[in-house]
């Protein structure tokens, strides 16, 4: 007998006379109270997981810093490449290119303000994980459209079968005495560019 | 019956800085779990929907581990099923190989720990490096893990340092014991070995069975890096962690990073589904995992351990692993989830686990999918063997205390004869096994006078 | 008035008389009547906690039919009265736990009391017992019994909801582990500089106080014999 069929046989003689389990009870909140201010509850989140906050297309220049070459996504909107840097679109780049990238621009799909989660799924102007992952700074880009209060209203938003990164905060760490330092593997600075509709 | 907790535990005692360190982890991680579990107001209905949620996978495992396979291979990945700890490893050996690799990074996962692929690895002439903070400091010092989400909670941030300074060939010279400076030698210390590695293995929080989709949930972006830079993936994934549905995930990523870190949400979650053209490993391979899952699904009592997240909240609030250490337990999986599942897993060897507990109750209280540990203990220990001389103690008590006359007379006598004590009111050594309890602890005397004799003189 | 059937606990019945004393001075000053059926034993917890399930099953039943037909049981335990409710129902499919209340359930749920016209006048820190806080769900039941007492001065207990390490056999099985959390429950209740040290179960009390004997501390009492004073 195969191991697959094994296992599924395990399982079946496991499960013998068990019967249906109940229907899951599901009582809980999927969204915020309805006055909530999402846009100021996703920023009050950001900023405690130290992300810096901006608003506006023209702070986007401010947001990259010294930042002189710029990885973006090939459909990253035009109007978002604000600034003096040089924004390299990403053409299938080596990891050694994107490596010695200053920081990368790009949008998300949606973010979560209770948990200060911003989503990309590998859609319009988020590009391949990878240029999201190397560069050691991310600049963000949410719409106000795409903040939602709670992670119930998120998860429809994400195409549920491409590659997804949440991103809560700037790497981090808390395995040494559970204290909490920013900056591990992932990108140390989180920008975040906050744009009205 | 295994005595080696109890000896273990006693050696760790034995350690105030092990103590120490502890005391000092635990009670931080409490403090910042209980306060975000308390922001939110329907944490009581969320548990709820999760033990449900995950009661349901347990009656539908076959059915839902097929439709896992189906969706997952439909996006592109291989599915391998492994019957145990050998078959698994063999098969994660044979694709490192074929994919003319003879290192893979890894991703912190519980699952590889159990299988020991690592030994495994390096028995057939393969290295496993790991790349989260605690494994790799674990790793480096040739130690074992003593905690789910923070193996290398035993130390402190000097004994880390140590620990570089003498092991990590490339740490920077003058390293302090900066928690930021220690992680800037790991993150210098692994950035190469990131960008060039061509295979990496990684466990999975979440198996969503609708999507075939995989879910990794970490903090520092090494498993970023493991999931998207090499060409080959391998994921090693117990069966238990399967989800019916993508949307389920709204209950479990609330609850886990707040009951494991204490975090609202983790830094970083992956999610991904086979391959995705031009993003990511090209190939993708998922091993699901039985090694024992099957043999604790059959306990109906004892196979809600089957759904644990692996966040460690009973470990952070238990009085037995905050005072001995994960270490003692003598399995990966340490603590309060470790006493109910390593001798499920594991039948015979470590029987003394469930015993490793005062049934306080703490665990229970903070698991996030409900697990009634204290209620899956006492019933390990009824399945259990016991010691003779034990049983016979209980036995006789139970034949006393089951006939009235010959209870009243029990205490007629222990009254009569601890006579000699009943001015001091109490008894400072008493002979084995009586002698376990007045090692630390005076036992009182009974009293001249019973309950019994007063109600009795009362009724006249 | 209904019959209320009163469970001393098989701890009480050998060492501490005055704590049943207590809760019928307690329920006859409210004016319920008490009845105490002397062919009661032990609830079964500690076999049942062992691992000895027969034992356990053959004391349940012992303990159902001593108390079947009351409309109530009170017992001064926490940690008895959640044996009965928990673990009765799948030992010997009993629901009688239903109807055994801890005492401080039974004056705030049944009797509707929670000024029980006592006067203590010291000071009192409390320890609220694993079993009757979380696996009964009492919460601060016994401590609001306690404010209402006149002339108590309560002090708070550091750390009062870690185990004091008893945990039946446990004290025996991992007697070091146990002796570690006894050390440090005894340390912070004596940090509190309190008189007494009151609880609602005499099994962790007998812990806790033979720990304090040696080490020095508040004298531990069940905090119904605080509710029976009118000193």
């Amino acid at each position: 007998m195969s191991a697959r069929e094994e296992i599924l046989a395990r399982m079946r003689r496991a499960l013998d006379g068990a019967g249906p389990a109940p229907e899951a009870p599901r009582e809980y909140r999927r969204a915020l109270d309805a006055d909530t201010d999402v846009v100021e509850l996703l920023i009050d989140r950001l900023v405690d997981y130290k992300a810096y906050v901006h608003h506006g297309i023209e702070s986007i220049a401010g947001a990259l810093g010294e930042a002189k070459r710029v990885i973006v996504p090939a459909d990253l909107p035009a109007e978002w490449r604000v600034g003096d840097a040089a924004f390299i679109e990403d053409e299938d780049l080596s990891t050694a290119e994107l490596d010695t990238a200053d920081a990368v621009l790009t949008g998300c799909a949606a973010a979560v303000a209770v948990s200060g989660t911003i989503m990309l799924d590998a859609g319009a102007a988020q590009g391949r994980r990878a240029i999201t992952l190397v560069p050691d700074h991310h600049v963000v880009v949410v719409r106000h459209d795409q903040i939602v209060g709670h992670l119930a209203e998120a998860l429809p938003r994400l195409d549920q079968t491409s590659p997804q990164t949440w991103i809560s905060g700037p790497s981090a760490t808390s395995d040494i005495e559970l204290q909490r330092v920013e900056g591990v593997h992932g990108p140390r600075r989180l920008d975040v560019v906050i744009l009205p509709d | 019956m295994s005595t080696a907790f109890p000896q273990a535990a006693k050696v760790a005692l034995g350690m105030p800085q092990l103590r120490s360190n502890l005391a000092h982890a635990t009670g931080t991680i409490r403090a910042k779990r209980a306060k975000v579990a308390g922001e939110l107001d329907d944490w009581e209905q969320l548990r709820s929907a999760a033990a449900a949620i995950k009661a349901d996978v347990q009656r539908r495992m076959p059915e839902l581990a097929v439709a896992f396979e189906r969706n997952a291979t439909e996006a592109g990945a291989t599915v391998h099923w492994a019957r145990d700890a050998a078959e698994a490893n063999a098969i994660a050996a044979r694709i490192t190989r074929e994919a003319g690799a003879d290192e893979v990074v890894k991703v912190k996962s519980m699952a590889t720990q159990e299988i020991e692929l690592n030994e495994h690895f390096e028995a057939e002439g393969l290295a496993a490096w790991e790349t989260d903070l605690a494994e790799l400091i674990v790793q480096l010092a040739e130690d074992k893990p003593s905690h789910i989400l923070v193996p290398a909670i035993h130390y402190n941030r000097t004994e880390i340092r140590d620990i570089f300074r003498n092991r990590m060939a490339d740490a920077p010279k003058g390293l302090t014991d900066d928690p930021a400076a220690l992680a800037e030698a790991a993150r210098l210390h692994l950035r190469r070995r990131f960008l060039s590695a061509k295979v990496a293995v990684s466990g999975a929080n979440f198996a969503v069975a609708e999507t075939g989709s995989l879910v990794v949930v970490e903090s520092e972006g090494n498993g970023r890096m493991c999931l998207t830079m090499p060409e080959t993936l391998i994921s090693v994934v117990g069966v238990e962690k399967l989800l019916p549905r993508f949307a389920d995930l709204e209950v479990f990523m609330q609850l886990l990073p707040r009951s494991s870190t204490g975090e609202r949400m983790n830094p970083y979650t992956s999610v991904w589904t086979g391959r995705a053209a031009g993003d990511g490993p090209k190939d993708v391979h998922i091993i699901l995992l039985d090694n024992g899952r099957t043999e604790v699904l059959a306990d109906e009592v004892g196979r809600q351990a089957l759904s644990c997240i692996r966040c460690s909240a009973c470990l952070n609030v238990c009085p037995v692993y905050e005072r001995t250490g994960g270490h003692a337990y003598g399995h990966v999986y340490p603590g309060p989830i470790g006493a109910i599942l390593a001798p499920q897993l594991e039948p015979g060897r470590h029987d003394d686990l469930p015993y490793a507990s005062s049934l306080c109750g703490a665990c229970y209280e903070v698991c996030p999918v409900k697990i009634n540990i204290p209620e899956v203990l006492v019933h390990l220990r009824q399945q259990g063997p016991h010691q003779a001389g034990e049983k016979a103690a209980m036995g006789a008590a139970e034949a006393v205390m089951a006939r009235p006359r010959l209870w009243r007379a029990a205490l007629g006598a222990a009254r009569f004869f601890s006579r000699p004590w009943r001015g001091r009111g109490f008894v400072r050594r008493l002979p084995w096994p009586g002698s376990k309890w007045t090692m630390s602890r005076d036992m009182p005397v009974p009293p001249k006078e019973s309950f019994r004799d007063w109600w009795k003189e009362r009724e006249r | 008035m209904s019959r209320i059937g009163l469970f001393i606990t098989c701890v009480n019945d050998a060492l501490y008389p005055q704590t049943p004393k207590a809760v019928v001075a307690v329920l006859e000053r409210l004016g319920y009547e008490v009845d105490f059926p002397r062919a009661q034993t032990c609830c079964g917890q500690m076999h049942a906690n062992s691992g000895y399930r027969g034992d356990a099953t053959r004391l349940a039943e012992s303990f159902e039919r001593v108390f079947g037909s009351y409309d109530a049981v009170v017992t001064p335990s926490g940690s008895c009265a959640a044996m009965a409710r928990d673990q009765y129902p799948g030992l010997i499919g009993s629901d009688i736990g239903e109807r055994v209340y801890e005492l401080s359930e039974f004056l705030l749920d049944r009797a509707g009391v929670d000024d029980v016209g006592a006067r203590f006048p010291h000071t009192v820190t409390y320890h609220p017992t694993c079993h009757g806080t979380r696996a009964l769900g009492l919460g601060d039941k016994p401590l609001r019994l306690l404010r209402a007492v006149d002339g108590i001065e309560l002090v708070e207990l550091p750390e009062a909801d870690q185990c004091c390490g008893f945990g039946g056999t446990f004290a025996l099985k991992n007697a070091d582990v146990s002796s570690a959390m006894l050390e440090d429950k005894c340390r912070n209740a004596a940090g509190t500089g309190a008189e007494y040290l009151a609880a609602a179960d005499n099994s962790c009390l007998t812990h806790i106080g033979g720990g304090i004997s040696r080490s020095g501390g508040p004298k531990p009492i069940h905090y119904a014999e605080i509710l029976a004073s009118t000193a």
